[in-house]
């Protein structure tokens, strides 16, 4: 639990987890967002758009805000600017949610202590979908360094 | 919680293969297939996207192919690798990512023959330009640099000169420039050196020369960092949406290895220069023990140097870390754990000498390669460097005695029994 950067844990939570919810998912397929969001549904997860500006993204309904959704939510994956992160931390404790995950470039240590503090597990300047191909497979297929060394059958 | 870091001799053998999953086989499956099926026509219009990773084509990937990039991504401790055909094909694949018509490039004087041929003539009717400079001296590649420069380009150790790289000192060239250092560790391997610890930010090698190290199969590989600044304006094609791949930037999407991405989905597939899946499989049989090979090159390669510098029918030994080599130090400090298997000489008696001592040879193999398990020779004046005048010889580093040596894992008395009566012999 807390900060979780290594590959047991990350496997966990991309095995646990669900429901995402990807704040900033653009509509515009050529945007990375919109490729981690497609990738997360062809692998059997729920993303659900966070856009104010949208009104349905990848045939889910856009929400201006993560209290907006209906429902659970397991990782809130945000596609925002670093200093938008310690409002969008309390928007996914006040959530409930299980993780709060911070994209590749985006780091925050006050969004992370508030996550943690609300008892979340928070992972930061890593992609969702870059990590669900390293540990369960596909980003090896371009020659990738996953970093994973295993006799395991997987 | 950190991961566990494995030592690279661990990674020699494991990294980028997991046993399959759906047969369990611990060997690396030979992937003998052209093409890979879809799920539905939605997975195939995602993986056309590159929305999803995936194998569609093995002209643009194939697992077991993809097994041989991961294992030396991982022992170069680089972010990805692009596998292909040959080592020229794969510094063709590096430099046609980073460059195109008008664009330039500096690179070291001294680069192996194929290299130069390969960057002077045919990159030449691409009209992309290439300055060869002075491969000891930093900042005669800096005074070279043009406002389209987009890469410097130098090996590790040189062939057949032999002269070692100062890595760090071309880097901080090419970081001021805002353009890749580019090296050819090919003569290293990444046992001995690894250029990305040192500032590189692309390595190439020949894998066909000690990390297959059999002599056995043909293949190249590019591997990239993962830590050169794409978006830092002088690479448009990395950070502009893709006219080859609708619309898709490189970078952006991709992150620390969108150059490996781009070179594989564009370069790659429009020129085709793929590595065969059983030439990787056989590549990496040799790669599993690549950490036990290249202390026993080094290690006999000194020894035999130390020998033929005493030796009264040989005039000069050109080896690294040879005591009193002009690149002893560059060599204590890029390569700690030795200098590779390659070693040059003169034989007293100029070219006719040269000529006699490789005719007399019992079980060293005359032939043009380098890296092989076997012990190798040849006398360059005769073979790969006759088209040249003496002149042009010379001003590629080949004297007329000049011999090169690729020593193997033999008995290392045995080599020097054959280097001593073939010596013996030439001077007749």
């Amino acid at each position: 639990m807390g900060r979780v950067d290594d590959i047991a844990g990350l496997r966990r939570i991309l095995t646990q987890s669900r429901v995402i919810a990807v704040v900033g998912l653009s509509p515009n397929w050529y945007r990375p967002s919109f490729f981690a969001a497609k990738y997360m549904q062809e692998h059997g997860y729920r993303a659900i758009p966070v856009n104010p500006n949208a009104e349905e993204i990848l045939g889910e309904k856009c929400y201006p805000d993560v209290a907006a959704i209906p429902g659970a939510v397991d990782i809130v994956d945000c596609f925002r600017k670093p200093e938008e992160m310690p409002d969008l931390a309390r928007a996914a404790v006040a959530k409930g949610a299980k993780v709060f995950w911070m994209q590749l470039g985006i780091t925050s240590d006050e969004a992370a202590k508030i996550a943690l503090a609300g008892g979340l597990e928070v992972v930061q300047n890593r992609c969702v979908k870059i990590e669900h191909a390293r540990l369960m497979g596909g980003l090896h297929w371009v020659g990738v360094n996953t970093g994973i060394v295993s006799a395991r059958r997987t | 919680m950190g991961d566990h870091r494995f030592g690279f001799d661990t990674l020699c053998l494991h990294a980028g293969q997991i046993p399959d999953a759906a047969t369990g086989a611990r060997a690396l499956p030979i992937y003998q297939t052209t093409s890979f099926v879809f799920d539905s026509a939605d997975h195939a219009a995602s993986l056309f996207n590159l929305q999803t990773f995936g194998n569609v084509y093995s002209r643009i990937s194939n697992p077991t192919v993809a097994a041989l990039e991961e294992r030396v991504a991982a022992l170069e401790g680089g972010r990805a690798a692009l596998a292909a055909a040959t080592g020229m094909a794969a510094q063709m694949l590096a430099l046609l990512t980073l460059c195109r018509h008008g664009d330039h490039i500096v690179a070291a004087r001294t680069l192996y023959g194929g290299t130069y041929s390969q960057l002077a003539t045919t990159f030449d009717q691409f009209g992309i330009e290439v300055t060869f400079v002075d491969a000891d001296d930093a900042s005669a590649f800096k005074n070279a640099l043009k406002p389209r420069t987009k890469a410097l380009y130098a090996e590790t150790i040189g062939n057949p000169q032999l002269n070692v790289c100062d890595i760090a000192a071309l880097s901080a060239v090419a970081r001021d420039a805002g353009v890749p250092l580019v090296i050819d560790n090919t003569m290293a391997s990444p046992f001995l050196c690894r250029p990305f610890e040192h500032g590189a930010d692309i390595v190439v090698h020949s894998v066909t020369k000690y990390l297959g190290g059999h002599g056995t199969t043909m293949g190249g590989i590019v591997v990239e960092s993962g830590k050169f600044p794409w978006d830092n304006g002088n690479f448009p094609q990395m950070t502009e949406p893709s006219r080859g791949y609708h619309g898709v930037r490189f970078y952006e999407t991709f992150g620390d290895f969108g150059f490996t991405m781009k070179a594989r989905m564009e370069t790659m597939r429009t020129l085709g220069p793929t590595l065969a899946p059983l030439s990787a499989f056989l590549l990496l049989q040799g790669i599993e023990t690549l950490h036990l090979r290249m202390p026993r090159h080094s290690a006999s390669a000194l020894a035999i140097a130390q020998h033929l510098a005493a030796h009264p029918a040989v005039e000069w030994v050109n080896y690294p870390l040879l005591s009193g080599n002009r690149y002893e130090e560059l060599a204590r400090r890029y390569l700690p754990h030795g200098a590779g298997g390659i070693l040059t000489f003169g034989v007293r008696g100029g070219a006719a000498a040269g000529v006699r001592f490789i005719e007399a040879v019992e079980f060293l193999s005359h032939l043009a390669n380098i890296g092989d398990a076997k012990t190798l020779v040849i006398h360059p004046a005769s073979t790969t460097h006759r088209q040249l005048s003496e002149d042009e010889q010379l001003a590629a580093g080949v004297t007329p005695e000049m011999i090169r040596l690729s020593v193997g894992l033999e008995t290392q008395d045995d080599i020097l029994w054959d280097l001593d009566q073939a010596l013996e012999k030439s001077q007749r």
